[in-house]
């Protein structure tokens, strides 16, 4: 009987909605737009996530790298003489590389790499880039592709080739319009072939915080940056002449599994610390694997956080349900004495008026689910072209907000929520209408 | 066995702290099957708080009320739901229809309470309407029909769940005295069909044609018998 009444009770409920359909509409509009909200907020949140954690994956999430760092700038300082800058001796060394390789048998890969900034020139062109002195598995262990060419092999390490593999950025900034395979450019006061030019790679923050943009990199062998551009490099920027020393910026550990990550990070840094000053930390371990879980905690903050905002446009939703609701128990004041002369008991006005809340509430949250999924779809689009026609916006806070992604968790919480918003705003006037003496109600004007 | 029996029935509304009005004072009064009875008596006599009390719209303050055997002076809100569902029906001054739903609608209300099913209750609304000669203006609203159709609804709702008794207050108040009339008319059938009814009015007409008088004042039943 319970069943057969609720089927009754929902159809009286919908039946009263239309005699005033605008308003009812009016009352579901301020559910629908909080759902769409959550929709919306949570995709976009779920989105940049999905693009950051992308990042991290390209950085390979079996992958270690180990870093050196330079050592803090004050003590350099302190240290330099009138004869114009002193030089610091820091970083990782090939022999590092030899050691990890023979001391970590879990170890698949270990790319050893060097970073040289110079003035890339080709013709009058000229730009800033950063030249990249690596080996040719450098490729497979970053999952980069050469778009046009081909990338270094070990014939180009062994004859210690000036060639180069240019990143998409340089490429575009120094040969818009014509095709740069095979011709040269000159890399500071050498000169190099270009071999290929690899896929857009995006940037990337390094483990100081300093970021390496991937598309202004050039590829060279290592061999050859050991040759032609030596070990000490001179930093000219601050009026004084400082000279560093440093072997390899980079060393990548690739290891088979991702369980081996962490034990072989340890085994890693250990080794590190026993060849290296332990007075000048001069290298850094960074573990992509542990930003990537690192990042999946922060997504769920930034999501909480996002629906939280979100929710408050339910909250107001539920209150103009609440609002008419109350306006309409007062105006409905003589049913509710007619219905409770009539038989009706206290519970039977209350589940009426809940009734009437839950079906706006659960109509303006099913109607909100397919607009919210529109808004997720449209708002990439138009914040894209919104950014191009200001002019504002990083490239990277643009790419990021590139993608969307709408989950059936999303919208189960947001159908939900708003439910429990509808039953909540009706409670009150519910129990209000149920509260009120039937012969009272019946005298009502 | 009577159908209902007041003993000593009284009602007291405190309106503050120091003020209280004794609005019925010890009220006997006993119904028999197929009563057809007039409660009359000027305003403030007690009238309406003795409809209330009969028709279980509220509780007396003192004394018994047995309805059908059961006495009903102690029930709680909800058992007092039940027992106004199923055993009185109401005949309003006012009519006090929904607005919203047609005459069939507002005539299957009662039933709907008492969990009648839908098909049923279409089917029982139906005859109803007919039985008191609502003939093809059932499926209107209130705010299409006329006073006196609009009554003869109510009727055929508070006869709906075949109700031990049918209380009806100032009935023809709203209507001409033709109108009014024929809506009296539809009561003397009901009683000579042996429907119990008890009739609060003003109106002299109602007295002469009920069988009993029970007149009010003061809070008590002055004349007529107890």
């Amino acid at each position: 009987m319970l069943s057969f009444k609720s089927t009754e009770i929902f159809r009286l409920g919908v039946r009263s909605l239309l005699v005033h359909p605008g308003r009812s509409i009016l009352t579901m509009l301020g559910i629908l737009f909080g759902v769409t909200a959550v929709i919306a907020t949570l995709a976009v949140v779920r989105g940049i996530g999905e693009k950051m954690k992308e990042e991290v994956r390209r950085m390979g999430a079996t992958n270690i790298i180990v870093e050196a760092v330079k050592p803090a700038q004050s003590e350099s300082t302190t240290q330099s003489d009138t004869s114009g800058g002193m030089a610091v001796s820091y970083g990782l060394t090939y022999q590092d590389a030899e050691r990890i390789r023979s001391s970590l048998p879990s170890a698949e890969v270990v790319v050893p790499a060097r970073r040289i900034p110079v003035t890339a020139r080709f013709l009058t062109r000229r730009t800033r880039a950063e030249v990249l002195g690596t080996v040719p598995w450098y490729e497979e262990t970053y999952g980069i592709r050469a778009a046009r060419g081909r990338w270094l092999t070990p014939l180009d390490q062994h004859k210690i080739d000036n060639v180069c593999v240019l990143g998409a950025g340089i490429a575009r900034k120094l040969f818009p319009r014509t095709n740069p395979l095979g011709r040269s450019l000159w890399l500071g006061r050498f000169a190099y072939r270009v071999v290929g030019v690899v896929e857009e790679r995006g940037k990337a923050s390094g483990a100081g915080g300093e970021e390496a943009d991937y598309d202004r990199t050039i590829y060279i062998p290592l061999t050859a940056a050991k040759h032609r551009f030596g070990e000490t490099l001179m930093d000219r920027s601050a009026g004084t002449r400082s000279f560093e020393i440093c072997e390899l910026h980079e060393i990548t550990v690739k290891v088979a599994r991702a369980e081996q990550v962490r034990p072989a990070a340890r085994i890693i840094g250990g080794l590190l610390e026993r060849f290296h000053d332990p007075d000048k930390k001069d290298w850094a371990v960074r573990v992509p694997l542990e930003r990537l879980e690192a990042l999946e905690r922060t997504q769920w903050l930034f999501a909480i956080l996002g629906v939280s905002i979100a929710a408050i446009s339910l909250v107001v939703g539920g209150i103009g349900i609440m609002n008419i609701m109350l306006a309409t128990v007062t105006e409905r004041t003589r049913e509710i004495g007619i219905r409770r002369a009539l038989g009706a008991k206290r519970k039977d006005i209350i589940s009426q008026f809940l009734v009437e809340t839950i079906v706006l509430s659960g109509a303006g949250g099913a109607l909100g689910v397919p607009v919210g999924v529109l808004f997720a779809v449209v708002i990439p689009q138009l914040l894209t072209k919104a950014a191009t026609m200001l002019g504002v916006g990083g490239e990277a806070a643009l790419s990021a907000l590139s993608r969307t992604v709408v989950t059936p968790g999303a919208v189960i919480l947001a159908l939900g929520t708003s439910l429990v918003v509808g039953v909540a705003s009706g409670v009150y006037p519910a129990y209000r209408a149920a509260q009120m003496d039937p012969i009272k109600a019946l005298r009502h004007e | 066995m009577s159908l209902a029996r007041l003993i000593d029935l009284t009602k007291t509304y405190r309106m503050s702290a120091e003020v209280t009005v004794e609005a019925l004072r010890g009220v006997n009064l006993t119904v028999e099957e197929g009563d057809y009875l007039a409660v009359m008596g000027p305003s403030g006599s007690g009238k309406s708080t003795l409809l209330n009390l009969i028709g279980c719209l509220d509780r007396p303050s003192g004394g018994r009320y047995v309805l059908g055997g059961e006495d009903v002076s102690r029930l709680s809100d909800s058992a007092l739901s039940e027992v106004r569902g199923r055993r009185i029906g109401f005949v309003f001054q006012s009519f006090n229809l929904i607005p919203q739903l047609t005459a069939l609608d507002n005539i299957e209300v009662p039933l709907f309470y008492q969990g009648m099913h839908r098909r049923q209750r279409r089917r029982r609304a139906a005859h109803l309407a007919d039985s008191v000669g609502l003939g093809g203006r059932a499926r209107h609203r209130p705010t299409e029909l006329s006073g006196g159709e609009q009554q003869r609804v109510a009727i055929a709702r508070a006869l709906a769940n075949d109700p031990l008794i049918l209380l009806a207050d100032e009935p023809t108040g709203n209507l001409d005295s033709r109108t009014g009339s024929d809506i009296l008319d539809l009561f003397d059938a009901l009683a000579d069909r042996g429907r119990t009814l008890i009739v609060v009015t003003h109106d002299p007409q109602v007295g002469e044609r009920t069988h009993r008088v029970v007149r009010m004042a003061d809070g008590k039943v002055a004349g007529g018998e107890g």
